[in-house]
């Protein structure tokens, strides 16, 4: 059996089965780790301790125990998520010793369902970027070609999960951080709703907007993994009591009298001509198959970006303000420390354990929610964003799923756009207003570049309804023409 | 009235909300535990936690919402406070912002003669930050405080003398004892109280710069801090200065106060919509359970004691400023029957022997019922009322019931007239020479015929008929 390119559930199955064992899988996933992850930089560390855990699962399975769905699944975790007694950073130095002493709650349900841990991956710092370069542990590189970003933030786990360093892996996504890196290296990632999965253990970026979602090589795992790590969470006071539906069981590709949204802010031009052609060609698939496509409306996603920056960052400025030298982390040195006073203290420690973009978002954030700015500022993002979701509302009477781009181009070279946030702000455009609006959003896989870069297209479904957008990236999946393409590193 | 000089005084006053646990998070509070031994991941705000309110925190924030007479918000909102300060674990305190749980409330009591009423702008709920030691150069935190539910208690700038602003003090404390959602406890910290002061020229319309008194954990201390506050502020006025808007801090040693932190230093707390919480929404059916829930209070109280009970109304403020003292009234004129007699021994007997042991109430060795009946007794005439001070010692010291006391000891009273009768003769005529000086005229021998025939009953004779006798024997 070919471990390395097999589904999720296959190796649970040949888990359980006995086919094959929790450590002989996690053995081939840690040896292609440990011998690929100095090319792409994918992880920021392994976990010493998978063997043994994939042992534990065996022995488990041995006393007949019933082990969950997904036994002895090697599994990539972002730095974003806390697991517990493995060191979490958040991609930045303030973090580089933190380990904590708990496991996030979706690590946790997927540790109840059999994953081993293969390591911590990679990403920009405290999910602030949109290309893996703000990392304080490196860039990670695409695997289809070394030269390119993974996308961001969740970069190292696209890059690990297209290059089959694990089965799966989970990002986090606050305004595209799962879509984008998975559009650029080719792999399915999904956003749910908000509220959908909890946010308990996951380091705050905008808390409004983050969340949390599998990033894997299929739709079907993709069903399987949102299956296991949604429903309500008693330690976090935002997630939905709804029941959560057996996505996976109920995957179905048939689109037959669908009808799909195409926003018409999205269509006025301006894509890189291979986007543009993977789009047309995803619209016609799905055409072909019995789909019927309408033109919706959501005319402030004009505003998308700059709400969303205002949004985010405010946030961010908060929730970073926990990052101080006092408790945990970094702590700048001090000579003296007798003589500091707390200003210097936390100055200096916060000076030179944030990185550059997280100070500029920090900035931006504490500027935005000060007093006589933040009417002008926070407030009124907040009032476009309630439009935004108004609006969205809207197009879903219309429609059940909206199809769109989910960048504007392929992944672009590694230091091109380092020097120019604002142009690195606009390639979220597509994907902000859904993390605004709280929608449930995937990127699929359809296309390739003339330049050999893989091209997804994102699927946007109305509030806590992930089947229909799950279905109709099962479709598109399926009528895909980069379907089980895989990078050569 | 101060040298032509009015004081202006709002007070903010943070009552801890006696809960089990944290207001976000399950870890205890109780105040005696160990260093940082109350924490967890939440509450000292671990990268990726959460908070989760506590449902205990507003139901008390409701109740003691609705004794201040407030209204309350179906949909408050939480925020977030940022600053930056080692004992604030997230560097920022969650609170409540322009939509507080209560607001709105009025407050009555009493200074002196005179009812005082007392606008609650607003009560929210917030989580306590940590505490800092500062030993030297260096500064110990311990985060057992971080994360215990506050609720901030704001009134308008209704206060004009530093006596009502004390009496208003007690009154809160009085109040959420009552509830019980607070120990009022301001040694402790569980209250803590921050007072506005400002002075203007009487007849001035408009306000005074304000200083702010911060952190004085005794009600004598407010009024001590805003007497010296006042006379400040007057004397930076007469002498042709701006008052400076600060923080200033009690000095209870050198009886005064000082500055803390000027306005130049005041944060922009950056108040915004906390996320990780959801709008707090309470429904009818809480508060009307809320409402349910609350004990009749103080003042209600005392004035049932003196319309219904017929007590003075300085017995019926004694006996309602606690609640337990209250509640121990209540239960022993149940027993006794007698409210005037019931409040008398619980006011003097009662109250002597629990400051003599330093007790409170509750801890009182005789239960209120034992005292009902000791008073019942002696309505009965079983026990004369000075038999009944040799009982009670006797039941403070055993916690025996009285009727046991009395047979042990052999106190009943002796009522038969014919024994009476036959000491009264006795004593008589053991004293022919006082008799004979009575007859002359010397009627204030009366009282040491009655010291004799006590003495020679042992205290049992019940004294009404000693009295009958006695002066049918000599007048007779």
């Amino acid at each position: 059996m070919d471990l390395i390119n097999a589904s999720i559930t296959e190796i649970a199955d040949a888990v359980k089965l006995k086919k094959t064992s929790a450590k002989e899988v996690t053995t081939q996933f840690m040896k292609r780790a440990e011998s690929l992850n100095p090319k792409l930089n994918a992880y920021t560390s392994l976990n010493s301790n998978a063997l043994k855990e994939a042992e534990a699962i065996d022995a488990r399975i041995a006393k007949g125990e019933d082990i969950g769905a997904m036994a002895g699944v090697p599994f990539g975790i972002k730095e974003m998520f806390c697991t517990k007694g493995i060191v979490t950073n958040a991609g930045s130095k303030i973090l580089q010793n933190f380990v904590p002493p708990y496991d996030a709650t979706v690590v946790a349900r997927l540790k109840k369902a059999g994953i081993v841990i293969t390591g911590k991956l990679n990403q920009d710092e405290f999910a602030m970027g949109s290309s893996n370069e703000t990392s304080f542990y490196g860039v990670t590189k695409n695997p289809w070609n070394l030269e390119c970003v993974p996308g961001g933030s969740s970069g190292g786990s696209a890059a690990a999960q297209a290059a089959r360093l694990c089965a799966g892996t989970l990002g986090t996504d606050t305004g595209g951080s799962i879509r984008q890196p998975a559009s650029f290296c080719g792999i399915v990632g999904v956003k749910p709703t908000y509220g959908r999965v909890s946010r308990y253990g996951i380091i705050a970026y905008a808390s409004s907007l983050d969340q949390a979602g599998p990033m894997v090589s299929s739709v079907k795992d993709a069903a399987l993994t949102l299956e296991v790590i949604s429903g309500h969470d008693e330690m976090d006071s935002t997630t939905s009591q709804r029941k959560v539906p057996a996505y996976s069981k109920d995957l179905t590709a048939n689109v037959k009298g669908m009808k799909i949204g195409l926003i018409r802010e999205y269509m006025q031009g301006g894509l890189h001509p291979d986007v543009q052609k993977t789009v047309d060609q995803a619209i016609s698939a799905l055409k072909s198959q019995g789909a019927e496509f309408v033109e919706v409306s959501v005319p402030m996603t004009e505003f998308a970006v700059p709400v969303y920056y205002l949004v985010a960052a405010s946030e961010a400025s908060s929730n970073l303000a926990r990052y101080d030298g006092v408790k945990y982390g970094y702590r700048a040195e001090f000579p003296n420390l007798s003589a500091v006073d707390l200003e210097e203290f936390y100055g200096k420690t916060r000076g030179e354990g944030f990185g550059k973009e997280v100070k500029r978002r920090i900035m931006l954030g504490t500027y935005c929610l000060s007093s006589g700015y933040y009417d002008a500022y926070y407030n009124k993002a907040g009032q476009v964003r309630r439009m935004i979701m108004n609006q969205y509302r809207e197009a879903f009477q219309k429609c059940d799923v909206i199809l769109s781009p989910v960048t504007t181009s392929p992944a672009f070279k590694i230091g091109e756009r380092v020097s120019d946030p604002l142009t690195m702000y606009l390639n979220d455009i597509f994907t902000t207003s859904t993390n605004l609006a709280g929608l449930p959003g995937m990127s699929v896989p359809f296309g390739m570049s003339a330049d050999g870069l893989p091209i997804g297209v994102q699927l946007t479904g109305a509030h806590f309804d992930e089947q229909r957008m799950l279905n109709v990236g099962y479709a598109l999946e399926g009528a895909s023409s980069v379907k089980g393409k895989a990078p050569s590193v | 009235m101060y040298r032509g000089y009015e004081a202006v005084i709002g007070i903010e006053i943070h009552v801890q909300l006696n809960t089990a646990s944290k207001i976000f998070c399950a870890d205890g509070t109780q105040f005696n535990a160990g260093d940082n031994e109350n924490t967890s991941p939440v509450s000292v705000g671990m990268p990726g936690t959460l908070p989760v309110i506590n449902k205990r925190a507003v139901e008390f924030a409701i109740k003691t919402g609705l004794a201040l007479g407030c209204n309350i918000r179906k949909k408050s909102i939480f925020a977030r406070k940022n600053y930056f300060y080692p004992d604030l674990p997230k560097g920022y305190q969650i609170s409540q912002y322009d939509q507080p749980i209560c607001e709105n409330g009025t407050i009555t009591f009493k200074v002196g003669d005179q009812t005082k009423t007392v606008k609650i702008v607003r009560a929210h709920l917030e989580e306590d930050a940590g505490k800092s030691s500062h030993l030297g150069d260096f500064t110990m935190i311990n985060y057992n405080r971080a994360g215990i539910p506050l609720l901030e208690v704001v009134t308008g700038p209704d206060m004009h003398t530093p006596q009502e602003a004390a009496e208003y003090g007690r009154t809160i404390r009085q109040i959420v004892r009552y509830l019980g959602v607070c120990d009022g406890n301001l040694e402790e910290g569980s209250m803590r109280c921050d007072c506005n002061v400002s002075v203007r020229k009487v007849g001035d319309p408009k306000l005074g710069t304000r200083t702010e008194l911060k952190n004085i954990n005794s009600f004598r201390f407010v009024e001590k801090a805003i007497e010296y506050e006042i006379e400040r502020q007057i004397d930076v006025v007469e002498r042709g200065e701006k008052v400076v808007q600060e923080t200033r801090l009690w000095d209870p040693d050198k009886n005064k106060t000082f500055t803390m932190r000027s306005k130049e230093e005041a944060q922009d707390y950056r108040y915004f919509p906390d996320p990780d919480l959801l709008p707090l929404v309470v429904s009818d059916e809480l508060i009307s359970k809320m409402k349910a829930e609350l004990p009749e209070l103080p003042i209600a109280r005392k004035n049932r004691f003196v319309s219904a009970h017929g007590l003075p109304e300085h017995d019926a403020e004694v006996l309602t400023s606690e609640k337990d003292l209250a509640d121990f009234y209540e239960e022993t004129a149940k027993v006794s029957k007698n409210f005037k007699s019931s409040a008398n021994w619980i006011m003097t007997e009662v109250i002597r022997e629990l400051n003599d042991s330093k007790l409170e109430i509750a801890a009182s060795p005789i239960k209120p019922a034992q005292l009902g009946q000791l008073i019942a007794l002696i309505d009965k005439g079983t026990i004369s009322g000075k038999i009944a001070k040799t009982v009670f010692s006797e039941m403070w010291k055993t916690g025996k019931e009285p009727e046991a006391i009395i047979k042990e000891k052999g106190l009943v009273q002796v009522s038969d007239p014919a024994v009476i009768e036959k000491i009264v003769d006795e004593i008589l005529a053991a004293n022919a020479q006082q008799v004979a000086g009575y007859k002359s005229g010397k009627t204030n021998l009366f009282g040491f015929f009655v010291g004799a025939i006590m003495k020679a009953s042992k205290g049992q004779a019940n004294p009404e008929l000693v009295n009958q006798i006695l002066q049918k024997k000599l007048n007779g």
